[in-house]
């Protein structure tokens, strides 16, 4: 009797131990499809820096007829649209997230939780077919009268320069802006949740209105977790593909007017892989890939550990 | 304010207080009045441009996908965009097989990586690593998990190589971090001394997880792979280097080209004919009814189950 049981807790342990492995399994999938990432796109990369060498990042000229393969303007358009989104996405982001944890009744949180969370479910697609045959059309105009108002004044002239089509950088900025709204959003609202009660009550009973009491005590308790966010939405609207490919006007230029057709790193490996014969050009193509890769890699890597440690500084206090 | 101090209930006397206070409590309450508004102000402003879009796909979609009407989910796509009608077959087969082949693959793998994680590496080094990394590749855009497919996958096999199957991986890298994460928050949900009561009857760890904490968390974890399968089906950029470029409906996900409604969105939003256009207003269209009925579908699963655990 003894050794059957001793013969059942063997199998037993048999299972346990496999089925523990196969769950390990299935976590360090994701560690090698990281590093099999990393790796297979930097070994095709290799052609395409033989080519070009380190200049393909500082290089601002894409001519494959001429065998010049730079990656710069694409990377200045990569940084201008995800700034404009930000810049744009950030004020309304922490609105919605302020008015829905401080002012909305409780009836009108949940709706409104609802529709942020719907503008994540449209397919960035459809952002952009929506971009570049409803709204770029009815931006024309008005990227035309704004650049009117700015004609000639010192900085902003050139910010805000002459505008010939719809598709422009700021187009594209505007669409990314929609797009990582909701991320903003939403964890900006799980972070200002966790403000205790104390702090706002507290600042209230000091006599501070609504504004004060968010400025004092939400605001400055959940300024790590919100920068944590705002990078995550940062990460997002740079690596964002075929929304900004389809509204950005896809001509390489280094300029500082926001109402110019430009290109980004993602737009440009969508829009020319089709036309990609030849081994360099689809290898720099890849090497911009892995460019992309590094940078939304450096902004989530940094924007994970502020978010993590925030949340984690929170939890300890309450 | 001696009136405010003397004054054995303070609560009302606040009100006089704060408007005796002239010319300051004038500009806080503004700036507050003001602040409030502009709050109230960026959720109408989403809820508009949503709206927007909106009602932009259904009134420029709806007629293409309801004229002839079954003609649209039957026949395969116009082979030129100058062409008009209907036709998107060959697109939504495309999707649902390349959609559903990454979902066979990722959300078993997210399952098992994500009860690793809350089962047996909890507050260990690896796990945490391991949670950290899935953070990072949920951040890795989807261009690049479909440049990794082509590199590593495509390339090898050539031109065989593009179909749904490569599509489907790219896809797949695509919601594993996402199924992990939603599927280790909600084995968290599930209490220990569930857990405990099993193991001290004599089951084994294995058997713990497999029958009590799995069924438990089920409805959450089924939620979580359909918002994970919503997201990788409206994709676009991870199917441009895997799928290839067909026009007629293709169910095999392992050999011959394929296509999907993203694909097609992006085609035929790039030309400038008003068929071409129609028709992709018509798939974005298909593709949203699509994801809003997945992430409805999730929606009331985990509404659910908020509901059976809190009695």
């Amino acid at each position: 009797m003894a050794l059957a049981l001793d013969d059942l807790k063997s199998k037993n342990q048999t299972a346990d131990r496999a089925f523990r492995g196969a769950t390990l399994a299935g976590g360090a999938t994701i560690v090698i499809i990281l590093g099999l990432i990393a790796w297979t796109i930097a070994d095709k990369s290799r052609l395409a820096f033989k080519t070009e060498g380190l200049s393909f990042f500082t290089e601002p000229r894409w001519a494959p007829a001429a065998n010049v393969y730079g990656a710069l303007s694409f990377i200045y358009g990569t940084a201008v649209t995800a700034t404009i989104a930000v810049l744009l996405a950030v004020p309304v982001s922490l609105g919605i997230a302020l008015f829905t944890t401080q002012v909305a009744p409780s009836w009108l949180k949940r709706p409104i939780v609802a529709m942020t969370d719907l503008v994540a479910v449209v397919p960035s697609v459809v952002f952009g077919l929506w971009g570049i045959i409803f709204l770029a059309p009815k931006l024309t105009p008005v990227f035309k009268r704004v650049s009117g108002w700015f004609h000639g004044v010192p900085v902003l002239g050139r910010i805000f320069g002459p505008a010939s089509s719809g598709r422009t950088f700021m187009t594209a900025g505007l669409i990314l802006a929609i797009m990582i709204t909701p991320i903003i959003a939403s964890i900006s609202r799980e972070v200002m949740e966790t403000c205790p009660l104390t702090d706002r009550d507290g600042a209230l009973a000091l006599g501070a209105t609504r504004w004060e009491m968010i400025k004092g005590a939400v605001l400055t308790h959940s300024a790590g977790g919100i920068v944590g966010s705002v990078m995550l939405g940062l990460g997002r609207a740079m690596g964002e593909t075929i929304a900004a490919a389809l509204v950005i006007g896809s001509s390489a230029a280094i300029t500082a007017n926001v109402f110019s057709p430009g290109d980004s790193l993602p737009s440009v490996i969508a829009f020319e892989w089709g036309e990609a014969t030849s081994d360099v050009k689809r290898s720099a193509l890849i090497a911009m890939g892995l460019t992309l890769f590094v940078m939304t890699l450096i902004v989530n890597f940094v924007a994970t550990a502020v978010v993590n440690r925030s949340m984690k500084r929170m939890r300890g206090e309450s | 304010m001696t009136a405010v101090i003397d004054n054995t209930s303070p609560a009302p006397a606040m009100v006089p207080l704060l408007s005796d206070l002239s010319s300051v409590s004038g500009r806080r309450r503004n700036k507050n009045m003001v602040m409030t508004v502009l709050m109230g102000v960026s959720v109408v402003v989403v809820g508009f441009v949503l709206l927007l879009v909106l009602i932009t796909v259904v009134r420029k979609g709806w007629s293409i996908v309801v004229s002839e009407f079954p003609k649209w989910f039957t026949k395969d796509i116009q082979l030129s965009p100058r062409r008009a009608g209907p036709g998107m077959k060959a697109a939504i087969v495309g999707t649902i097989v390349a959609t559903a082949t990454a979902t066979v693959i990722a959300v078993p793998l997210g399952i098992a990586g994500a009860i690793y994680l809350n089962e047996y590496g909890k507050r260990s080094a690896f796990a945490r690593t391991l949670r950290f990394l899935t953070n990072v590749m949920a951040g890795v855009p989807s261009i690049v998990m479909g440049l990794f497919i082509y590199v590593f996958w495509v390339v090898p096999r050539g031109v065989d190589g593009l179909n749904a199957f490569s599509g489907a991986l790219a896809l797949a890298c695509l919601m594993l971090p996402i199924v992990v994460r939603s599927t280790e928050e909600m084995l968290r949900l599930v209490p220990q001394n569930l857990r405990d009561a099993s193991l001290a009857l004599g089951a084994t760890a294995s058997r713990t997880t497999l029958t009590v904490v799995i069924p438990k968390a089920a409805p959450g974890i089924i939620s979580g792979s359909l918002l994970a399968i919503a997201r990788a089906a409206g994709e676009t950029a991870p199917l441009i280097f895997t799928v290839g470029a067909a026009k007629a409906t293709n169910w095999n996900p392992f050999s011959g080209t394929n296509t999907s409604l993203s694909l097609q969105i992006y085609a035929n939003a790039k030309e400038s004919f008003p068929t071409a256009q129609e028709r992709a207003w018509g798939a974005a269209l298909t593709l949203i009814a699509l994801a809003f009925l997945f992430t409805f579908g999730a929606r009331a699963l985990s509404g659910r189950l908020s509901r059976t655990t809190e009695s």
